[in-house]
């Protein structure tokens, strides 16, 4: 038998294949340590591992379009993915190194479970077949499960972790009744020759839209979109910080490329139709997300809110269909991935170990004690609320532009009526910071990983911000 | 296309009609007697000695995880051992990686202490 087709094109799936023999090698790693170590070498692997994986994307950058077996494809929204789910992941193992050998006695699962979740959701950019695209919803899902528990002495975190379990396996169960239908409807997994057999109307109709509907249940669970956002703010609260600074990048991130693969391959030809449904759901989304955002008193809740809410601005630039908004999405999220990340490490930073949040009272007046840290804080506040010239103002600017361009003039409207809403609560954090009388603040958490995190974090969102360009360009190729 | 569903159809109406006249004649036709014998949830079985619903040691609980997870690889074995001869290389190769994970699973586990009942 012929086997060349196994590994024909197999450098489509290279920063996968490296994270995945990452992950086995922090399993292995962890079996030799001496039983009394700390499990520092581990984080120091797994950070390894990640910036491997992001030289890996760099190997393959600019190569040919390809596919691997027929299930996965090389392409410049593949590559854009992979950028943003390894910048969190990197980010995200800076943040772990201090912080999982204080909650867990585990930290080679911790490790490798975070490393084949990255994996999972670089896999999702890359794949264009519905089951494929399943398998990979799964791989970060099921080890983000666990890795949200994983703080086994906090009862919050346990919870946290069978809420997200069970509603979870839910909304997946939606995902493969919707992948169920339309594959029953065109006939094929394959999200292109799906498009092409529904664009040329040989497609069962009443099947394609019940599926449609169903794939849309899904993906809004991921994505937290409302009304399917109810789990948010309890597993972000419950999580390890640093868990739930890279879930609410990295799911929103892998989460997002399925839906635009899907929406994108396989149903362009009905965007007049989900074109409004997720208009409607952005509005919602940016709406409840900002005005719950507003009375919130844990931080974690706080940032919990506020990440629903830039799902929804993110959703804004779906709604048109067009390369440019898929360009704006990713943009965006690249933008988002810094900010929002770099807001956790500070809570990283502030909160006690075995409360595992911190509450608006914790942070007032820390500028006297602390300056560094909140200016870091205030950066990423202002990025948040949208300020130029940060980060998170360029990620909005292109994501209302799309909007606008695309003919969806009043939803880029209600977008920065809502950006106004969330001011209110980024900078009443940051005026806490810089001019409420100092209270008793925590001795802060340090260590070398996390505040090169927060350093990085802050440099990134400026400079991203004060170079938007460059960056703008660099994700405009890779929209189509 | 709608035609060849026809049979599942008939299927379906047998297996309700069944149900129902399995159900209804033994109620309109069979003697009722009740009594403590009659009662017990196995009516020919070993007599219970305690409420099925205690509590019992979490070990279990991983013991039946683990199991399953070496199990589902041991059916997925047998299948492949079968058409191995036919397959050839493909196969082996195939079955490679797959093997390796769970190996390595399984040294991680008895490393880990999973298997020690204490």
């Amino acid at each position: 038998m012929n086997l060349s087709f196994l590994y024909e094109n197999i450098h489509v799936l290279l920063p996968e294949a490296i994270l995945f023999l990452g992950a086995l090698a922090v399993v292995g790693a962890d079996l030799l340590r001496p039983k009394d170590g700390d499990g520092r070498g581990l984080g120091a692997l797994a950070l390894l591992t990640v910036v491997a994986g992001l030289v890996g994307t760099a190997y393959i950058w600019g190569r040919p379009p390809a596919t691997y077996l027929g299930g996965a494809s090389l392409d410049g929204f593949a590559l854009g993915v992979r950028v943003v789910v390894l910048t969190a992941a990197f980010f995200a193992v800076l943040l772990s190194m201090g912080y999982a050998p204080r909650i867990t006695w585990q930290t080679g699962e911790y490790y490798a479970l975070l490393l084949l979740a990255t994996a999972g959701m670089s896999l999702l950019g890359a794949t264009t077949e519905l089951a494929l695209l399943f398998v990979a919803l799964e791989t970060f899902s099921l080890a983000l499960y666990v890795l949200t528990g994983i703080y086994r002495r906090n009862p919050r975190s346990a919870e946290a972790s069978l809420k997200y379990f069970l509603l979870g396996g839910f909304a997946s169960g939606f995902f493969v009744y919707g992948a169920a239908l339309l594959y029953g409807a065109g006939g094929t997994t394959d999200l292109a020759l799906l498009g092409q057999r529904l664009a040329a109307g040989e497609a069962n109709t009443s099947l394609l839209w019940a599926g449609m509907a169903l794939l849309l249940v899904g993906f809004g669970f991921k994505l937290s979109l409302v009304p399917f956002h109810m789990w948010t703010p309890d597993v972000y609260q419950g999580a390890p910080t640093p868990i739930t600074a890279f879930m609410s990048v990295g799911t929103k991130t892998a989460a997002l490329a399925g839906f635009i693969r899907v929406l994108g391959t396989a149903l362009p030809a009905q965007q007049a139709t989900w074109g409004w449904a997720l208009a409607v759901l952005a509005v919602l989304t940016m709406t409840v997300g900002n005005l719950a955002a507003l009375r919130q008193m844990s931080l974690k809740r706080m940032l919990a809110y506020s990440s629903i809410a830039h799902a929804g601005y993110i959703l804004v630039a779906l709604v048109p269909g067009t390369a440019q908004g898929t360009a704006a999405a990713l943009f965006y999220l690249f933008a988002y991935g810094l900010m929002n990340i770099g807001a956790f490490a500070v809570v990283v930073a502030l909160e006690r170990t075995a409360e595992n949040d911190v509450d608006q009272g914790g942070f007032r007046g820390m500028a006297t004690l602390y300056p560094a840290l909140a200016a870091a804080m205030a950066v990423f506040m202002f990025s948040l609320a949208g300020i130029p010239p940060l980060a998170g103002f360029f990620g909005k600017f292109l994501v209302f532009k799309a909007a606008v361009e695309g003919g969806w003039t009043w939803l880029a409207v209600l977008g920065v009526l809502n950006s106004a809403i969330s001011a209110y609560y980024y900078l009443r954090i940051t005026v806490a910071i810089y001019f409420d009388q100092a209270q008793a603040v925590p001795a802060r958490n340090a260590w070398a990983g996390l505040n090169l995190g927060i350093a990085l974090a802050a440099l990134g969102t400026v400079l991203v911000g004060i170079y938007p360009s460059l960056w703008i360009a660099l994700f405009q190729g890779l929209g189509g | 296309m709608a035609e060849s569903y026809l049979p599942l159809l008939i299927l379906i109406v047998l297996a309700l009609g069944f149900g129902a006249v399995v159900l209804v004649l033994p109620a309109l036709l069979g003697p009722r007697e009740i009594n403590k014998q009659k009662m017990q949830p196995y009516e020919s079985g070993i007599i219970p000695f305690t409420s099925p619903r205690r509590r019992f040691p979490v070990k279990y609980y991983l013991v039946a995880m683990l199991f399953l997870v070496f199990d589902v690889e041991v059916i997925f074995l047998y299948p492949w051992a079968a058409v191995l001869r036919d397959m050839g290389v493909f196969a082996l190769v195939a079955m490679a990686p797959f093997l390796l994970v769970l190996v390595l699973g399984f040294v991680y586990e008895l490393k880990k202490g999973a298997l020690h009942w204490r």
